[in-house]
């Protein structure tokens, strides 16, 4: 007996599709409660509410408050120790009615079977992204965003996996699968080799990054397509944007993906009731784990579904361009000896020779100034944005959002007229050394973060590389100033986020013109703050605190007189 | 969620299985019962009992165990057999002991799957099978059916057939009526051959959430990582106006490192002083924690216990074969006296049906209830258990490779050596070396 071969399920299930398909401007509690305590399920809701740091344009809200409902089938003679999530993340408008008719489908064929060992968890959540936050807290009763939630009243174990649903139609052509989480974190490649396989085992169209799988891997065309997916997934990884609600699970270790049911215009269509088998071989497996995924790769890179690029493999890539740094380093150390070594001389001869404290003294001093302005303009970038968002908003004539996303624009160009050094406190006798010291001191410091944030996010830390190593390597006050200057801006954190967001869109053959580039650019600015505070994303303080007085410090090097 | 008792009854008839018949049964050799409890949820709980007091064992045939079919029982949400043996006096002076032999089979059917989503049941639908005749050494046979909520409104349901008599009596705090079904009685039998009790629902019940008992219990992890977490243990008190007391019996694992100073129990988000506590700290590798409190729950409030541990990382030969299923952690029990609103009456023991002994009331208005929360799965850190292959292949290149490298330039000298002109056995050699056509010496 397969999923849906009782027409009667059929006609219900298409009748619950047809009724979700009205707009949904709230989700309708009552009636998923009564309906998932019908189909057999424990229900329960849970009510949460979050003020944002300032108005979200792209999803339209600010104050947040909300309810999940969620209904447990407890595996029978199993005693509640592990369960499974399937999940459908609502927004305030209907585009994900469908995935919440297969959902309850899906409920009610595996309430009538023997076979589970793991409790089931279905939970539909509202406001997307916020709402499955909230019930994660929740549910492992931790406060780390500030989401204000009610505890929650019924819980099944210690969650072993979960799948996000995402469908915005009843009949899909191909389904797309995310695997990139919250601050470039990824599940276990096990899920994805399990989504793969129920894909072949019922002939669907898969697609990973919207892109077809290449057959052909011996000519061009297969390498250079699996090439555009692999960036693709580098920047989406790079972004540390949790790409569906799959990503806010895996913090918590809970192995998780997200489907999207994707309706674009091909002959061949599946039904619901394709993407519903799918879904039932992915639990029927996932029930019989006896241990958590935990075998294969945690980090990987996806050229194709069937490939993978492993850790071995790239990681002597980011390790090479950190050794540009280290090298360029070392040279600047030499030099820095050769020149107190060449400065004692001359009074070495005569006497005794000039106390090296002194002159190191000054050295050092001179170092601290600009590393605290730098560090400063650091945190100022993090902090007054939206701090100062109401202030800005009475005295210029914008909204909240674009108070934010100026004020930060202002504050980083701010950053750039302000080459602060204290050479008239260094000796005339070795000018050099006031720079190369600072400079010395900003590689080290660019190395170490670029290494710590490649251990943690390999994409991120690789897209910032190869864009701020040359440059920095390069900086230097003499040559040609200008052209320096050109290419330290091109490859400043902002700069390198506007070219990726271009790259990125023309990866997907949807290339975008200077100004909807430039609008993209500052939609993401406000999202990356957002998502920073509701969701805990790194990628927001780490450029600011990090990354900005770094780039600074080559800045000072840059215009040293 | 609490394992909360069934509010299935007992039953009770013990038939002993393995024997041989006799040709008169000894007087109260054999009482066999079954009792059939429909849930708020809408499963439906059916337990037998089987007693027998002999110093002979009978065979059985018939009776209640032909509704004994293995395919039916395990597909129930839940099932647990027992066997109790005793002795007992046979006479009043207690001169000679005979034993008792109780056999109990316990199982909650889903009313899911057996009823395929409506809440009508009957014994054909349960156990794919109806009592057709009593087994003829039973001394007494009997089916009881609680039909507690269906007295007081006859419109919504029906028992069919309908009982002859009923039985009353306070189990569990609440008064409960029960409709007896006699095997041994020629009426009931003779009517259709076959007995089997039905139950309809004349409207469909609403939808609404099953009530829950005065007292229950649920335990979880709280926190992420595989550092440390916090236990947390939520006690329910539904009572609308009593409070009452609850003995916490916690066992936890040596390798959960608790840190008792972060013990905490809050009750409608005030502290509140447990009136007993008992710890006895775990020793590695020998004993676990034991900690035990007697914590007064008030009305119409939710208790909530939490402590928080470290997870310890165990020596690399104490982990099992699967470490990354996690490790489980005991449930907690807890005893309590709940009270009742019922007050009952003092009962005569040999005249009651066999599962009152089950639940000994000590006060009319109390009962008393030991529950055991859900056991919980926690991972520990888990190191790489392929490391040390690794380990040894890498060293053992390095080794092989680099030490013999070393080795050879260090200790590997050149001589040279001066061609000796050797005498008349090289001459010979070389001669024999040309003629087989190899180099000369």
């Amino acid at each position: 007996m397969g999923l849906l071969s009782d027409p009667v399920r059929r006609r219900a299930l298409a009748r619950l599709v047809l009724r979700l398909n009205a707009p949904l401007w709230a989700l309708p509690v009552a009636w998923l409660e009564r309906t998932m305590r019908s189909v057999g399920l424990e229900v329960y809701t849970q009510s949460f509410s979050r003020k944002l740091p300032f108005p979200d344009e792209t999803h339209e809200r600010y104050m947040v408050s909300g309810t999940n409902v969620y209904g447990i089938l407890r595996a029978p003679r199993a005693a509640s120790t592990e369960s499974l999530v399937l999940t459908v993340p609502c927004g305030s408008d209907s585009t994900n009615s469908q995935a919440v008719g297969l959902l309850l489908a899906l409920a009610a064929h595996f309430r009538g079977q023997i076979y589970w060992a793991k409790d089931i968890i279905f939970l539909v959540t509202e406001h997307d992204l916020l709402g499955t936050e909230a019930w994660l807290e929740a549910y492992h009763d931790v406060n780390v965003t500030g989401m204000q939630s009610s505890p929650l009243q019924g819980r099944a174990g210690a969650i072993q996996a979960a799948v996000a649903l995402e469908l915005s139609s009843d009949v899909v052509t191909s389904l797309d699968v995310a695997v990139e989480g919250l601050n470039g974190q990824l599940p276990n490649l096990d899920l994805l080799n399990l989504f793969q396989t129920f894909c072949q085992k019922g002939g669907l169209l898969c697609t990973l990054q919207g892109k077809l799988q290449p057959q052909d891997w011996t000519s061009l065309d297969g390498p250079l397509q699996g090439l555009q997916t692999l960036l693709l997934m580098v920047l989406r990884q790079a972004s540390g944007r949790p790409h569906g609600s799959h990503g806010l699970f895996l913090r918590y270790r809970v192995e998780a993906l997200t489907l999207r049911g994707i309706n674009s215009f091909r002959q061949y269509k599946y039904d619901l009731v394709a993407v519903g088998k799918a879904l039932e071989g992915m639990f029927r497996k996932l029930n019989h784990l006896l241990e958590r995924l935990h075998q294969s790769f945690f980090l990987y890179l996806l050229p194709a579904l069937s490939r993978f690029v492993s850790i071995g493999l790239y990681m002597p890539a980011a390790g090479f361009l950190l050794l540009v740094l280290g090298l360029k380093a070392l040279e600047l150390w030499m030099q820095l000896h050769e020149a107190e070594v060449g400065l004692e001389e001359p009074g070495g001869a005569p006497g005794p020779s000039v106390p090296l404290p002194p002159s190191q003294g000054v050295g050092l001093a001179s170092l601290v100034a600009p590393l605290l302005i730098s560090q400063a303009m650091g945190l100022a970038l993090y902090v007054l944005p939206v701090l100062g968002q109401h202030v800005a908003t009475q005295y210029f004539p914008v909204a909240e959002a674009e108070a934010v996303v100026l004020t930060l624009l202002a504050i980083y160009a701010a950053g750039l007229a302000l080459p602060h050094n204290t050479h008239r406190v260094v000796s005339t006798q070795a000018p050099d050394r006031g720079w190369m010291a600072l400079k010395l001191v900003a590689l080290i410091y660019l190395a170490l973060q670029l290494g710590c944030i490649a251990l943690t996010n390999f994409s991120l830390g690789f897209l910032l590389a190869t864009t701020m190593v040359p440059a920095a390597a390069l900086a230097k006050p003499h040559g040609p100033r200008t052209l320096y200057a050109a290419l330290l801006v091109l490859t400043s954190p902002a700069a390198t986020l506007l070219g990726s967001l271009f790259l990125w869109r023309e990866l997907q053959e949807a290339p975008l013109s200077l100004a909807e580039g430039w609008q993209l650019f500052l939609a993401a600015l406000a999202q990356g703050v957002l998502e920073h505070h509701t969701y805990g994303a790194l990628l927001f303080p780490l450029l600011s605190l990090g990354l900005y007085p770094c780039w600074l410090l080559f800045w000072n090097v840059l215009f040293w007189k | 969620m609490a394992a909360a008792m069934p509010l299935a009854l007992l039953v009770l008839l013990l038939l002993g299985r393995k024997g041989w018949c006799l040709a008169e049964p000894p007087r109260d050799s054999l009482r066999e019962e079954l009792v059939i409890t429909p849930l708020p949820s809408g499963d439906v709980a059916a337990t037998f009992q089987f007693r027998t007091r002999w110093d002979s064992e009978l065979q059985r045939e018939g009776g209640l165990s032909v509704l004994l079919k293995a395919d039916r029982l395990f597909h129930t949400s839940y099932h647990s057999q027992a066997v109790h043996i005793r002795p007992v006096c046979r006479n009043a002076r207690c001169t000679s002991i005979s034993w008792e032999l109780r056999q109990t089979l316990s199982v909650v059917f889903d009313a899911f799957i057996t009823g395929q989503g409506k809440k009508d049941w009957s014994l054909f639908r349960m156990f794919s099978r109806t009592l057709t005749e009593p087994c003829p050494l039973a001394s007494e046979s009997r089916v009881y059916v609680d039909i507690t909520n269906y007295n007081q409104d006859n419109e919504t349901l029906e028992v069919n057939p309908p009982p002859t008599t009923t039985y009353q009596d306070v189990i569990l705090g609440t008064r409960k009526i029960y409709a007896i079904y006699d095997l041994l009685d020629t009426a009931m039998i003779n009517n259709s051959r076959n007995l089997n009790i039905q139950l309809k629902w004349k409207r469909p019940p609403e939808n609404e959430a099953p009530p829950v008992p005065f007292l229950h219990a649920q335990r979880y992890v709280s926190g992420y990582g595989l550092q440390k977490g916090e236990l947390s243990t939520l006690l329910y008190n539904t009572h609308p106006y009593r409070a009452f007391p609850v003995l916490l019996l916690d066992t936890v694992p040596w390798y959960l490192r608790l840190y008792v100073h972060t013990l905490t129990i809050t009750s409608k988000g005030k502290e509140n002083k447990p009136s007993y506590i008992h710890y006895q700290p775990a020793q590695d590798r020998l004993q676990p924690h034991l900690l035990e409190m007697l914590i007064q729950l008030p009305a119409n409030s939710v208790t909530k216990v939490s402590i928080q541990f470290e997870r310890a990382l165990l020596k690399w030969t104490e982990y099992t074969p699967d470490p990354n299923h996690g490790f489980y952690v005991s449930p907690s029990v807890l005893s309590a006296l709940v009270p009742s609103v019922v007050a009952a009456k003092p009962v005569d023991w040999e005249e009651s049906p066999l599962f009152n002994s089950l639940f000994p009331v000590s006060d009319g208005s109390n009962y008393f209830v030991r529950l055991y929360t859900e056991p919980l799965l926690v991972n520990l850190p888990t190191p790489d258990f392929s490391m040390p292959y690794n380990v040894i292949c890498l060293t053992c290149t390095v080794v092989a490779v680099c030490y013999g490298s070393f080795y050879n330039l260090l200790t590997r000298t050149f001589h040279i050596e001066e061609p000796r002109t050797g005498g008349l056995a090289k001459r010979l050699a070389n001669l024999i070396r040309r003629a087989r056509g190899v180099p000369p010496l």
